[in-house]
């Protein structure tokens, strides 16, 4: 039983990965660019949603209002004044550019708020458990947190597929070239795309603020895990991603349960275990 | 008709003009001991360490296209290196420099069979969690202070030279010399066939396949000499600090986010460049020291001007402009048959 636990929580801890990496998916997906700083705009939209609550008074979740259209409005922003210019054959500059980011979020954010760890509080919400069996009990709040990392890869997914956003996300991707002869701005269709996975890392940010406690410093870590995700479950599948996340999200659990200092050393083990033994990822993707 | 009615030359007059500076410059630092005080030489010892880290992941990014942003896994083995190696197996501390660049270049060959899977970005961050791995090994290392670290014994400080200010000496000599000696092997690396495979690869890696370079084993073997001197480079900087911890010798800050800014400052894929950069950090850094946070603030708004408006940085804006060169790298084909030739072909 109390290994079933164990692996439970692990399974839920895993969506929030999933979450991570759903952002960082996607924009590589649309404009092959890996956005290192990734891991520092969650931590700077928990910080978003820390001031937001401490000024408005209001709690977590409704918080997320305002912290999500307003990582969306910096994610558009971000791509139209800045990194669109990175975009070309040459990898370095999109690379070092979001590098420089990270830097500077990591070390604005220590200038404005110290390196002293917080924690957004969310009441009742916090301690509230689920009683499944006797010795199983499932908190609500990771509960929470894994509904809504299905909830976003189900959207991302029906999006990327069913609508004609997604359809120009797909057309940018396959061939920017002929996406733009057709009439599309690839300038504004990858600055939606920066605005929408700024917006899943505004939901992941606050959801991680509430669940754990954050510094400045733990944004890498973050993107880190996002990335591993992604390759466990497969480059450029979604579902392949929450399977990935899941994955990392267990074997870090397993690792803990055996020894505390092994907990992030299984995830990095099982990450290597797979791009060693399959480096096309558990579920590559499937095209249609 | 003799064969050759062409040869390569590298050296012109204005890079017989820049090594003959650069020589000069280094008859005057080799001496410093003798003008420099104390603090000078431990500055001067950070700006070598620098300059080879930087030279190191501008061959390896800048060259071969390997974005790199996990080559703090190797400053940190390195500095274990030397650690165990002296601390568990009575290695005099010298010694341990190069044994570490060994047994740095004998890891980087499964990770690079492992990273090399990653293409791109991916292969960045790649190297990242192979360097996170590394860290987190190092933490479990209970002999060496397992998370919290420990410092050099006392004992084997006192190996590298009995008085502190020989051993000062010593540790300064060695920080210009591997300096040195990483600039000359790349020097040299760029120069043989190598360099030319390497060059097309920089400029354009489909093309360089198209003409039948080995790409991916060109990619290999720089990783692994990357990590080798990298190694090196780490063993001798924790020489220098005397004190190890994972989270100082694993920093993915200190070894990787600075030596990318100070190449791209300076300028990537020049030889020059790394140099350039290194100087500017520390300028900027004597400068602005007491800013903290906000002047790596502003390093990477610097690093994120420059890598936009000028991607070639200082170097190459400087050979743009004014045609400069330091090392004899550019080859120049000269169509006139050498002096000898004509002297045979008279005959």
């Amino acid at each position: 039983m109390e290994w079933t636990n164990t692996i439970v929580q692990g399974v839920l801890t895993g969506g929030l990965y999933a979450m991570f990496a759903a952002g960082l998916s996607l924009i590589f997906g649309v404009m092959r660019l890996v956005n290192i700083a990734h891991g520092d705009f969650i931590v700077l939209a928990a910080y978003l949603a820390l001031v937001v609550t401490e000024t408005l008074g209001i709690g977590p979740l409704p918080s997320l209002l305002i912290v999500v259209p307003l990582m969306a409005a910096i994610g558009y922003a971000l791509q139209r004044g800045l990194l669109n210019r990175t975009l070309g054959d040459d990898l370095l500059p999109p690379l070092l550019v979001t590098f420089g980011l990270s830097i500077i979020i990591q070390n604005g954010l220590l200038e404005l708020f110290t390196a002293d760890s917080r924690r957004l509080q969310a009441g009742a919400l916090e301690v509230a458990t689920w009683q499944v069996t006797p010795g199983l009990s499932i908190g609500l709040l990771p509960l929470l947190q894994f509904v809504a990392a299905v909830a976003v890869i189900g959207g991302l997914q029906e999006l990327f597929y069913r609508t004609a956003f997604g359809r120009a996300f797909r057309a940018t991707s396959d061939d920017p070239a002929v996406a733009q002869l057709m009439g599309l701005d690839n300038r504004h269709v990858f600055a939606l795309a920066m605005a929408l996975s700024l917006a899943v890392v505004g939901l992941a940010g606050v959801l991680l603020a509430v669940r754990a406690n954050f510094d400045p410093a733990i944004g890498p870590a973050r993107l880190i895990f996002g990335f591993e995700a992604v390759i466990i479950g497969g480059l450029g599948n979604l579902w392949g991603t929450l399977a990935g996340g899941i994955a990392l999200g267990v074997a870090q659990a397993i690792g803990a349960k055996l020894d505390p200092g092994w907990q992030l050393l299984a995830g990095h083990l099982t990450f290597l275990a797979v791009l060693g033994a399959r480096p096309e990822g558990l579920f590559p993707r499937i095209r249609g | 008709m003799s064969a050759a009615t062409f040869h390569v030359r590298f050296t012109d007059r204005r890079s017989a003009i820049g090594l003959a500076a650069f020589a000069a410059a280094l008859v005057a630092l080799a001496c410093a001991p003798w003008w420099a005080g104390r603090d000078d030489l431990y500055l001067l010892e950070q700006i070598f360490a620098y300059v080879a880290l930087a030279s190191l992941w501008n061959l390896l990014a800048g060259y071969a296209g390997l974005v790199s942003v996990g080559q703090q896994a190797y400053v940190g083995l390195g500095a274990y290196l030397l650690f165990g190696l002296t601390i568990f197996a009575d290695v005099p501390p010298l010694w341990a420099i190069p044994l570490a660049g060994l047994i740095g270049a004998l890891a980087a060959i499964p990770v690079a069979a492992l990273v090399f899977r990653l293409r791109g970005h991916y292969f960045a961050i790649g190297t990242w969690v192979v360097a996170e791995v590394f860290r987190l090994l190092a933490s479990q290392v209970a002999a060496l202070g397992g998370g919290s670290g420990t410092s050099l014994p006392a004992s084997i400080v006192i190996a590298i030279a009995p008085s502190r200010t020989m051993r000062e000496f010593v540790v300064y000599w060695i920080a210009l010399a591997l300096a040195v000696a990483i600039l000359g092997l790349i020097l040299l690396l760029l120069r043989s066939r190598y360099g030319l495979a390497l060059t097309a690869i920089r400029d354009n890696e489909l093309a360089a396949r198209s003409n039948g370079v080995d790409v991916a084993r060109v990619k290999f073997v720089v990783y692994v000499f990357t990590a080798c001197g990298t190694a090196m480079v780490g063993a001798l900087i924790f020489l220098q600090k005397l004190r190890i911890s994972p989270d100082a010798a694993f920093s993915v800050n200190d070894w990787t986010a600075f030596v990318i800014f100070i190449t791209v400052i300076g300028g990537i894929g020049r030889l020059e460049g790394p140099i350039v950069g290194t100087i500017v950090f520390f300028a900027l850094r004597q400068a602005l020291a007491d800013l903290g946070a906000l002047y790596l603030l502003m390093l990477g708004a610097v690093a994120i001007v420059v890598m936009l408006w000028a991607p070639k940085g200082i170097w190459g804006v400087i050979v743009e402009r004014l045609d400069w060169q330091i090392f004899p790298l550019q080859r120049r084909v000269v169509f006139a048959p050498p002096a000898d030739n004509i002297a045979r072909s008279k005959t």
